[in-house]
Order: structure tokens, then C-alpha cells, then sequence
């Protein structure tokens, strides 16, 4: 309602709509949503299929509980009230009414995201008037397993699954008619492929036609995933404007005109149309400025300083996610936690004042009591239960041996059956506990941590794939998925009877920083975790920083590039925290997570430097072209290198007459398959710059794909309004360049092709500008040798997951930011700086790391010290150690990963990798097969 | 726990238990997430386990090892489809092989008491320098290895079975090479060996042998 005050201290007012259920009490059993008389369009599926007046928003809700919304009979005219009387636990409160809170807040992150665009602002979209043109949104709930259709793709006139069916890009984007936005949604490509590759999926001869402009597929690994949708049988893609006519009133087919080269202008029946529907900034944008003070855009979205685009005009107030203006998951996971960390450096001075230690009960000893298994079976919603007999399951794992209780929960991961579990683990002694639900790769922490609630060691717990492994594998074959899942059941209790209690290793972390990379990204990231006091190494291989910035004059969101760089620079060196060292060559790295000693060699001087973390910022390169003449001829240059002239004010270039440029050189090719991200935006901001100082210049872009993506679609637009001609051009049948003597002026001939005009154009230039790529740096392999992390096809540094962990490495204790990730923008690469610094800030402001328990341990006894162990480590945690016994195998816990490959290498079974014992696995493998 | 964790006596403990194939999934080769590659350890014990069940008579295609990444579920229902149907066809583990259970699971269990000296073994003579699948590929598939580790595992491998055998009841010389598939001159001369070693007893009275 309200927000008062300034960093450090808001007064934030808020206002809280009743939900009517009292959430302490609902246990999200859905009785209400069965019971209740009133049938409503689900808000979630898009009002596809209907829900009841009280429901649960979706299934995977966080808290699990049910809502009523204001179609309610009780609360429109006061009659039915039948939910009260269904719900045992009398979690229905009808007299609640909205409540006030004042809350008192250091800083406020705005992360309201976006809305999708409404297709019924203009009526030549179709939506609503013809019954089977559909939103990708509507079409996203469709593909869903919890979806309207259980997954199935239907037709909403028939309910038939269509045969043909076509995707209409750029809707509401890339369009200055009313209603539309004139940005680059950035999404709607890549998304509209994954619907593709899963419609084909699902049916393999659906007939898939994309309609669609540039293909902007600028993303880490996107090149090869619209290669991929692009290659199955029967897809698709057509480079046209499409508009929708009408429906054939037979069949309900939506008819579809659009034009391309070859057959002139045509009208198609699809049995369905999806609009690739853009992205709108959040509907109550407005209201969000006024209260919380901040400024937006011309377009809605929040307005930010390309030096710093987490921060908003209002100190104390910042932004993170698609507010920010459009964009994709892994930018908006990395500016939450670039937000977290400049809320770091607001409140570093009050970091820990309020935070408690989690208190766990006391841990049972229960390690000589003989195992007392309890198996939860989870429904997970209608995933596991529409397939496997979920009771019937209950009453097998009742049967096998060492199991003293079992039953069956909805959700097994809810924040009610976690305590479900926790109080019957307690009520009925048991000490190790089997959940049959879904793959442990994302809720095993959860369930470790009701396990501790419980007083029961984490490890005793097992977890049985019944959904991953079962239910979505076999979902048309209910009786042999049952059996199956009672299978997975037995053999994970037959395990789980042999688990045994495990510590985990506190360890102590050194809060010192090293940075590998003097570029932005590098002394963003070193800036901000300095800020909050921790010391910072900062490493610069050349002899001053800058990176590549240095050449970069200007970006198109008007940000002074060499003025932010000098404060940047003189930031760094001012303060106190920050280590620099120039002309830096690493050539040792030991330790691990919280404690590594790495060796840089300055200048013959060989200094040790002790840190906690790492953070590599290494950048990347710009391709040498081999191709169109580079080198040979001095009227050509790189993108890049034209930036500098021009903002040298280089007269040769600026009075030219004719400048072309070329894009996608060196890079979406066999040998570098991937786009440079970059490079459309630098040519337009080139061409634009140039137009400034010369109108009369002829500047000619020839292109394969216009990537002008986000707020950069504008400037392209007012390239092409100031007359830079774009010509596009097929990889098959590239430009070709040519220096010619014309009059006894030496002029570049560059003749491409014009498919418009079906002829090929020759151009001359005074100048040639080529789109270079971006490659990855030259030391990327010893650096990632060091450092023991791995990198993507592309060469670029491979995140611990392209989506969730974008600035992780799967190597603890070591984070990633910058261009060495993949190539991208300055507002981008400050975006991902202050992303990783917000990471290892989570990780320094805990005194210690938890390292795992289940690694590898010697059994003295048995070890003969034949150093088997010894040669399969490929971490170094294993070596000799004098014992009173003689000399035998130790394991450092701390080096170990638990991959056991030592556990099949020793030939005396004395090395045992903890929690995948012999004897645990062997258990499974025997209780495999039943007699 | 990487795929390389998988080991020998996993394998051959599945099939003693009765399975009729064991598939092995791991990470696609050079694209460990880690430093370990521990798929090419799995590649590796892939190959030797093959090599046991040629010695003990059964199909090696009955163990089949398909490197993927997480992302590949369509690949990995396409390997087990496929993996599926050859072990349908091949029926029962013994049945294509003309072996009975009881044997089948003998001979299995006198391969699972060699684990350790294979152990040993591969460390010595049967680690492959280069990280490469076809560096691992044609290194098993060298004829010098493959009589290397046929001398030396190939004796091996037959006393074990016998003593498994006579453990269960006392044999005459050509009953063992009858029950084994093993040649009688092979089966007298592991005899000769096993009772100067005193592991093995001639009973003169009922011709047979026994434990010592």
C-alpha cells in the first residue's frame, strides 16, 4: 500500500486478501475442491478446464493449501457452505476479512516479472473469435502433464488431437501497430522450439509449420536446439508474415495467409494455431511505480542505468528479472542474486543481526537398533497415482521385511506430510525411512532435513523413483508401472536396512577472494564482495584492466563506456581490500572448497595467495577472420575495431561514403556453432553512431538473422528509418568481397544476393565492417585445468546447470561471470558480475561448509597398502599414511567427491564408500528379483 | 556414486541372482561433469565382465553399457526398448545358452570368487593409457590381450568351478568335465594340480574327488 523511508529503513504497508482457509489448519486434501457445487474456468490452465470456487492454485502450490475465490456461492450470496461441513480439520474460515501489516525492511527488491501479452487487443489475431487459435501460453498448459488434458494436445473445438499445427511469431512484439510493443519479446523463438520438439514427441506425425521473422536463437547452446527442432520429420519453418483469415466452418480449421519467395502469397488450413504471445511489463507496472517511487521506461518496464541494471532511481530499491525488460531464465536467476548482493553492500554493517540458528533435536543413536523401516508412498498429485495403485503399493511394502509402518500421502514433499513424517517417525520408533516418490536429484535435501527434524540421521533415508522411473515411463501400462513400483519399493527398503548414520564434516572457510580477469565482470564482481568486506585477489594476465571494454566506446543503451571503466578502475585501486596483480600467470592450484592455495607467477615474483573461492572472469576473444579479404586489405575491419575509429573520430571512416558490414563471421558455422550474441547489436549501434556524424553515408548490414533482441529492437528499427539498408543473406550463398580499381579510386565490391529482388546486388565500399565472432579466450583450457571445472562444446566455461545455476560450477567453491560463460552485452556481463558475487557472498557469510558424508573410508585392517585406491582418485584424497599397523590407504573427506571408484578398484574390499556400501547395494541387487 | 562405482561382482551378482540382462547407464564419455571420468572405468569393466561370460559359456550380450547425458531421456527409453527386446529374444539367462539354472548360477559364483584377482589383474596388465572409447575398444579387443587374460584367468576360472562343484558333493574326473563343458584332460590336470596343492582329496575307494 505504502513505502516510506529509504535504504536502510522502509516502512513497507501491505495488504493481504483473505484467503479463507486457515493455513496452519488445511492439509491440502482437496475434500473442499470435490464438495464444491461451483464449476469455474481454472485461472492456472488458462481457463481451459474447469476448477471449483476453492482449489488449490496448482499442484506443485507453495504452502500446499486451497483458496476461495470470489465466485464462491457463501461469499457472493451467502448460501452453500458445503465446504465447512466436508473439511475435517475445520480449515474454512469464512469471516476473515483483508489484513494489514506494516513491515520494517532494509532495502526492497522489485521482482514482479511480467505479463504475458493478451492477443484480444487487436482483432486480427483471432484469439477468442476463432475457436482453435490458441496462446503459447494456453498451448504450454496443453504440453503439461498437469495440464487441462493430462498432456494431451486437444483441439478446443472437437477435442481431437490436431494434425496440423502452426506457431505465429512475434505476436505483439516487433510491431509499432496499437496495442503491440515494439520490443523483442527475446523468448518467444527458443519457446515456441521446446513446444515443437515436445509436440513431436508427444505425436510423432503432426505436421509442424512455424511462421516467424528472424530466427533469434542468441542464447548459451540455442544454435543447436533450433537446429535440433529444425531437423525433426514434418517440422517446418517458414520465413513469412503470417495473418489469419478466418476458420473453415466445416472443420473449424483456421485459415493462415502468408507469402514466401518462392510460391508468392498463399492461404493454409492448420487444424490449430498458436500465437507465440510476447511479453507485456507486469499489468500493474503503473502502480508499482507510483508506490514504490521508481521510474520506468517508455515501455513499462523499470527504468535502469545500463552501468547497473539491478538498481532502480530510488536508493535502497532494486530490480531483478523480467522487469528489468525481457528476459530469459538463467538472467533472471543471476540478477536475484546480483540484487542480493547489493543489498550486501547496503546492509553488510547489520549482516547476521537477525538471523537464528536452525535448531535440530537432538540425533538418536540408533545405529545398534535393528532397522525399523517406514515407507511413505506418494501420489504426487495425480503423477504417480494415475498410473501406479498407490494403495496397493502401501500394502506390498507392508509385507517386506524389516517394514514397521507405511502409508500413503498426496504429496510427500508438502510442508504438512513432512511433518506428517516427522511426527509418525517419532510415534512409531522408526529409524530409517524409504520415500517412494520422485528422483532424489531435487527433493532428497528435503527429505534429509525432516529426517533431522525428526531426530533420525539424514542418511537413514532412501528415496524410490516411482515417478521418473515409473509412472512417466509407463503411463499406459497401470498394471506391469504397479508392479513395477513395488519392485523399486523392495529393493530401496532391502537398501535402506542397510544404511547407516553418517556425519558431515564442518569446514572452516577462508574468506578471502581470488578473481581471475580484470574485465568489467571481474572488478564488478571483486567491487562488490569487497564492498562487504572480504579481500579480493584480483588477477590480470595483461599489464593494465580493462579487458575488452577498453575497446568499447559506447553501448546502444548511451552508456560511456571509457568514463564508467576509469571510475570502475579507480574504484578498484582505491580500495584497501582489492589485490592486484598485473602480468599474472597462475601455474598452481591446490585445495578445494574454503581452502585453496593458488600460485601466480608476476613477473618472475612467484606469490602464494590463500582463498576460499574463486571466481573466473576470464573473458573471451574476438575471431581473426580468415574470410572476406581481413587482413589483406586495410579499409577492413572487425565490428569492434570500427567502434574505436569511429569514436577516435577516424576521418577516414566517418567522411566514407559507402560502408558495409557484414554479420555472423567465424561464428553459427560447423566449426563454431553458436551465435556471438553480440554482434547485431554492435553493428546497429555502428551503423547508428555513423549516421550521427554522416547522414549521407550508404551503410548497408547484411545479415543472416537480425538478433536485436530485448530494447535493442528499437534501435534497429530507427537504423533502418534512417535509411541502413538490411539485406539478409543465406549461409549457402555468402557475400563475396572483391578490391577493385574503379576509376583510380580502390573501392571493396561486396556482391550478395537479394532474395527479395530475386537478383544479386553489387555493392561498393569505401569501408568493410566484419561481425567477427566471439571466441572463447586462449588460456580457457589451462584455466579450467586448474581449476578443475569443464567447459561446453563451445569451449565457453559449462555452468553447473544452464538454467538454475548460471554463475556455479559443478566444482564447489568455484563461480563463473562474464563473457568466459558465453558471449554477451556490458548491461549483461555487470548483470552476471554482481550474480556471482552474490553467490560467493552466501557462501562467506557462513563461517564454515558442510562437505558430505557419504565418502570413501579405509578399514584398516584389511588394507594390504597396494595403492589401488591410490591410482583411481583423480582428486588426490586418498594417500599413505603410517599407522601402528604399518602403512596404509587414508581418505582426506574433505577432497573426496564419494564417486567410489576406489570402492571396485580394491582388490581387499578394505576401502567402502559410505552410504554405497557393498553390502547397500548388493541388498538392492539381491531384493531385484523375487522368488 | 559414478558409473565406474558399478563393479564386477555387481554385474555377476545380478546374473547369479537370476537376471536374465543387466544394462549399464552412465554419463556420455568425455563429458564427465567432474575430473574422474569414471565412465571409461565402466567401459572398461563392461569389456572384462563380457570376456567372463564368454569363459563361463553365456551371451555377452546379455551385459549392455550405453553412455548418455541427463538430458537424454528419449535416449534412454530408445536403449532399454531396445536392450528389452534382445533379452526377450534371448530368453531366459541358460536357456539360450543349453545351460541349466542350477549351473548357470555355479559357474557365476565361481566367476564372483575371482573378483579380487581380477582386481589386482587389471590394475597390472589391463588399464588403458589413453581416455578414448576407441583406445578402450581396441585394446579389449587386441587378440594379445585377450590370450593373456585367458591364460590367466581362464585356469583360474575352471578350478574355481570345480571347487564350487565338488563342494556340493563329491565327482569322478569325467563327471567334472561332463557337468563344466571343460575337456577331461583339462579337468585331470587342474586334478593333479588342485590335490598337490592339498585343496582337493582322491577318495580310491568311490574314484572320486572331494574337498580336502
Amino acid at each position: 500500500m505504502s513505502v516510506e523511508g529509504g535504504p536502510g529503513d522502509f516502512t513497507v504497508g501491505l495488504k493481504t486478501r483473505p484467503r479463507y482457509i486457515i493455513e496452519d489448519k488445511c492439509t491440502g486434501c482437496t475434500t473442499c475442491v470435490e464438495y464444491c457445487p461451483v464449476e469455474y474456468p481454472d485461472q492456472f490452465n488458462q481457463g481451459i478446464s474447469q476448477n471449483k470456487a476453492v482449489h488449490v492454485y496448482f499442484s506443485q502450490a507453495i504452502p500446499l493449501v486451497s483458496y476461495i475465490d470470489d465466485s464462491c456461492l457463501k461469499l457472493k450470496e451467502n448460501k452453500c457452505d458445503i465446504c465447512s461441513g466436508v473439511c475435517k480439520t475445520g480449515a474454512i474460515d469464512f469471516r476473515q476479512t483483508p489484513s494489514s501489516t506494516i513491515i520494517n525492511t532494509g532495502a526492497v527488491i522489485l521482482s514482479s516479472g511480467i505479463t504475458p501479452f493478451d492477443p484480444l487487443v487487436r482483432d486480427e489475431y483471432g484469439y477468442k473469435k476463432f475457436l482453435n487459435v490458441v496462446t503459447s501460453m494456453d498451448y504450454e498448459r496443453l504440453l503439461s502433464s498437469t495440464g487441462p488434458y493430462e498432456g494431451e494436445v486437444l483441439r478446443p473445438s472437437n477435442k481431437a488431437v490436431p494434425q496440423k499445427i502452426a506457431w505465429i511469431q512475434c505476436v505483439g512484439s516487433r510491431r509499432v501497430t496499437k496495442g503491440d510493443n515494439s520490443y523483442c519479446s527475446g523468448v518467444c523463438c527458443t519457446y515456441t522450439q521446446k513446444q515443437v520438439i515436445l509436440t513431436k514427441h508427444h505425436y510423432k506425425d503432426v505436421k509442424c509449420t512455424i511462421f516467424h521473422n528472424d530466427i533469434r536463437s542468441f542464447g548459451k547452446d540455442f544454435e543447436r536446439y533450433f537446429q535440433r527442432a529444425e531437423q525433426l520429420p514434418g517440422v517446418e519453418f517458414v520465413r513469412s508474415y503470417a495473418s489469419i483469415e478466418g476458420q473453415n466452418p466445416d472443420t473449424k480449421a483456421v485459415v493462415v495467409r502468408y507469402a514466401t519467395a518462392h510460391d508468392g502469397v498463399k492461404s493454409e488450413e492448420f487444424d490449430m494455431v498458436v500465437l507465440s504471445v510476447g511479453i507485456n511489463p507486469p499489468a500493474a507496472h503503473g502502480k508499482i511505480s507510483t508506490k514504490f517511487g521508481v521510474n520506468l521506461n517508455s515501455h513499462g518496464f523499470c527504468d535502469t542505468d545500463s552501468s547497473n541494471p539491478i538498481k532502480t532511481n530510488r536508493p535502497g530499491i532494486f530490480v531483478s528479472g523480467a522487469f528489468q525488460g525481457p528476459t530469459d531464465i538463467p538472467e533472471s536467476v543471476f540478477t536475484a542474486s546480483g540484487a542480493s548482493a547489493q543489498i550486501g553492500e547496503l546492509l553488510n554493517y547489520r549482516r547476521g543481526k537477525l538471523a537464528r540458528e536452525r535448531q535440530y533435536p537432538q540425533e538418536l543413536d540408533l545405529s545398534c537398533d535393528k532397522p525399523r523401516i517406514g515407507v511413505f508412498v506418494c501420489h504426487c498429485g495425480a503423477n504417480i497415482s494415475s498410473v501406479v495403485n498407490v494403495p496397493s503399493t502401501v500394502d506390498y511394502a507392508l509385507t517386506l521385511p524389516n517394514v514397521v509402518y507405511a502409508m500413503e500421502q498426496i504429496f510427500s514433499c508438502a510442508t504438512n506430510s513432512a511433518r506428517e513424517i516427522t511426527d509418525l517417525a517419532r510415534e512409531k520408533g522408526l529409524n530409517r525411512v524409504v520415500i517412494a516418490a520422485c528422483s532424489p536429484r531435487t527433493l532428497e535435501p528435503l527429505f534429509r532435513d525432516t529426517l533431522r527434524e525428526a531426530g533420525l540421521n539424514q542418511y537413514y533415508l532412501d528415496m524410490a523413483n516411482i515417478r521418473e522411473h515409473c509412472s512417466w515411463v509407463h503411463a499406459r501400462q497401470k498394471d506391469v508401472a504397479t508392479q513395477k513400483a513395488k519392485d523399486i519399493v523392495r529393493m530401496s527398503v532391502a537398501r535402506a536396512a542397510c544404511l547407516e548414520p553418517l556425519q558431515e564434516f564442518d569446514l572452516p572457510v577462508n574468506k578471502a577472494v581470488l578473481v581471475v580477469g580484470g574485465g568489467i565482470a571481474g572488478m564488478v564482481c571483486a567491487q562488490s564482495i569487497a564492498t562487504q568486506g572480504h579481500e579480493v585477489y584480483l588477477i590480470e594476465k595483461t599489464e593494465s584492466l580493462g579487458g575488452m571494454a577498453g575497446k568499447i566506446y559506447s553501448t546502444l543503451e548511451g552508456l560511456d563506456v571509457q568514463t564508467y571503466l576509469s571510475s570502475l578502475i579507480e574504484k578498484i585501486y582505491k580500495n584497501p581490500l582489492i589485490h592486484v596483480s598485473h602480468g599474472a600467470i597462475i601455474t598452481d592450484v591446490a585445495g578445494y572448497l574454503g581452502n585453496f592455495t593458488t600460485t601466480v607467477e608476476t613477473c618472475g615474483r612467484i606469490q602464494t595467495i590463500k582463498h576460499g573461492v574463486s571466481v573466473l572472469a576470464i573473458g573471451a576473444d574476438v575471431y581473426t577472420p580468415s574470410e572476406y579479404l581481413y587482413g589483406e586489405n586495410d579499409k577492413i575491419f572487425t565490428h569492434i575495431d570500427l567502434g574505436e575509429q569511429i569514436a577516435r573520430g577516424n576521418r577516414e571512416i566517418i567522411d566514407a561514403q559507402s560502408l558495409v558490414m557484414i554479420q555472423c563471421v567465424g561464428c553459427r558455422n560447423e566449426d563454431k556453432n553458436y551465435c556471438s550474441r553480440v554482434c547485431c547489436g554492435h553493428a546497429v549501434k555502428n551503423a547508428l553512431n555513423l549516421k550521427e556524424k554522416n547522414p549521407q553515408m550508404r551503410i548497408y548490414i547484411l545479415f543472416r538473422d537480425m538478433r536485436t533482441y530485448g530494447f535493442r529492437e528499437d534501435a534497429y528499427k530507427e537504423a533502418g528509418e534512417k535509411g541502413v539498408q538490411f539485406i539478409r543473406y543465406t549461409p549457402e550463398d555468402k557475400p563475396l568481397v572483391e578490391a577493385v580499381d574503379e576509376g583510380g579510386k580502390q573501392i571493396l565490391r561486396v556482391t550478395v544476393p537479394d532474395s527479395i529482388l530475386g537478383q544479386r546486388l553489387e555493392l561498393d565500399a569505401d569501408i568493410l565492417s566484419l561481425a567477427a565472432a566471439v571466441i572463447p579466450c586462449e588460456s580457457v583450457n589451462e584455466i579450467a585445468r586448474h581449476f578443475k571445472v569443464t567447459l561446453s562444446p563451445d569451449g565457453f566455461f559449462k555452468e553447473a546447470h544452464v538454467k538454475l545455476k548460471p554463475v556455479e560450477f559443478a566444482a564447489d567453491g568455484v563461480f563463473l561471470c562474464g563473457t568466459a560463460h558465453y558471449p554477451k552485452h556490458i548491461p549483461e556481463t555487470i548483470n552476471q558480475a554482481y550474480g556471482a558475487a552474490g553467490r560467493v557472498l552466501t557462501l562467506l557469510s557462513r563461517d564454515t561448509v558442510v562437505a558430505s558424508g557419504s565418502v570413501a573410508y579405509v578399514k584398516d585392517y584389511d588394507c594390504v597398502a597396494c595403492g589401488a585406491c591410490i591410482t583411481a582418485c583423480a582428486y588426490d584424497a586418498i594417500e599413505f599414511c603410517d599407522t601402528p599397523g604399518g602403512k596404509k590407504a587414508f581418505v582426506n573427506p574433505i577432497l573426496c567427491k564419494g564417486d567410489g571408484l576406489c570402492n571396485a578398484k580394491c582388490p581387499t574390499n578394505a576401502i567402502v564408500l559410505k552410504h554405497f556400501t557393498d553390502d547397500a547395494l548388493a541388498s538392492q541387487i539381491d531384493a531385484a528379483i523375487t522368488n | 556414486m559414478c558409473s565406474g562405482r558399478v563393479d564386477l561382482e555387481f554385474i555377476l551378482r545380478a546374473f547369479s541372482t537370476g537376471q536374465d540382462g543387466v544394462f549399464i547407464g552412465g554419463c556420455n564419455l568425455d563429458e564427465c561433469n567432474y575430473v574422474t571420468h569414471g565412465n571409461y572405468d565402466a567401459l572398461a569393466n563392461t569389456h572384462i565382465a563380457k570376456r567372463i561370460l564368454e569363459h563361463l559359456g553365456l551371451n555377452p550380450e546379455r551385459l549392455r553399457t550405453r553412455f548418455m547425458s541427463g538430458a537424454d531421456g528419449n535416449l534412454l527409453a530408445e536403449y532399454t526398448d531396445d536392450f528389452t527386446k534382445k533379452i526377450q529374444e534371448l530368453g531366459p539367462l541358460g536357456k539360450s545358452e543349453g545351460m541349466g539354472v542350477k549351473l548357470v548360477k555355479l559357474k557365476l559364483d565361481a566367476a564372483r570368487k575371482l573378483v579380487p584377482h581380477l582386481r589386482l589383474v587389471e590394475r597390472q596388465k589391463l588399464r588403458v593409457p589413453v581416455k578414448s572409447k576407441d583406445a578402450y575398444d581396441q585394446f579389449f579387443e587386441d587378440p594379445g590381450i585377450n590370450r593373456f587374460f585367458d591364460d590367466i584367468f581362464g585356469d583360474k576360472l575352471a578350478i574355481s568351478q570345480i571347487m564350487s562343484l565338488l563342494g556340493e558333493q563329491a565327482l569322478a574326473a569325467g563327471d567334472i568335465a561332463k557337468k563344466l563343458g571343460l575337456s577331461p584332460s583339462a579337468v585331470s590336470r587342474h586334478m593333479i594340480y588342485s590335490s598337490r596343492h592339498g585343496f582337493v582329496r582322491y577318495d580310491t575307494t568311490s574314484n572320486r574327488y572331494a574337498l580336502a
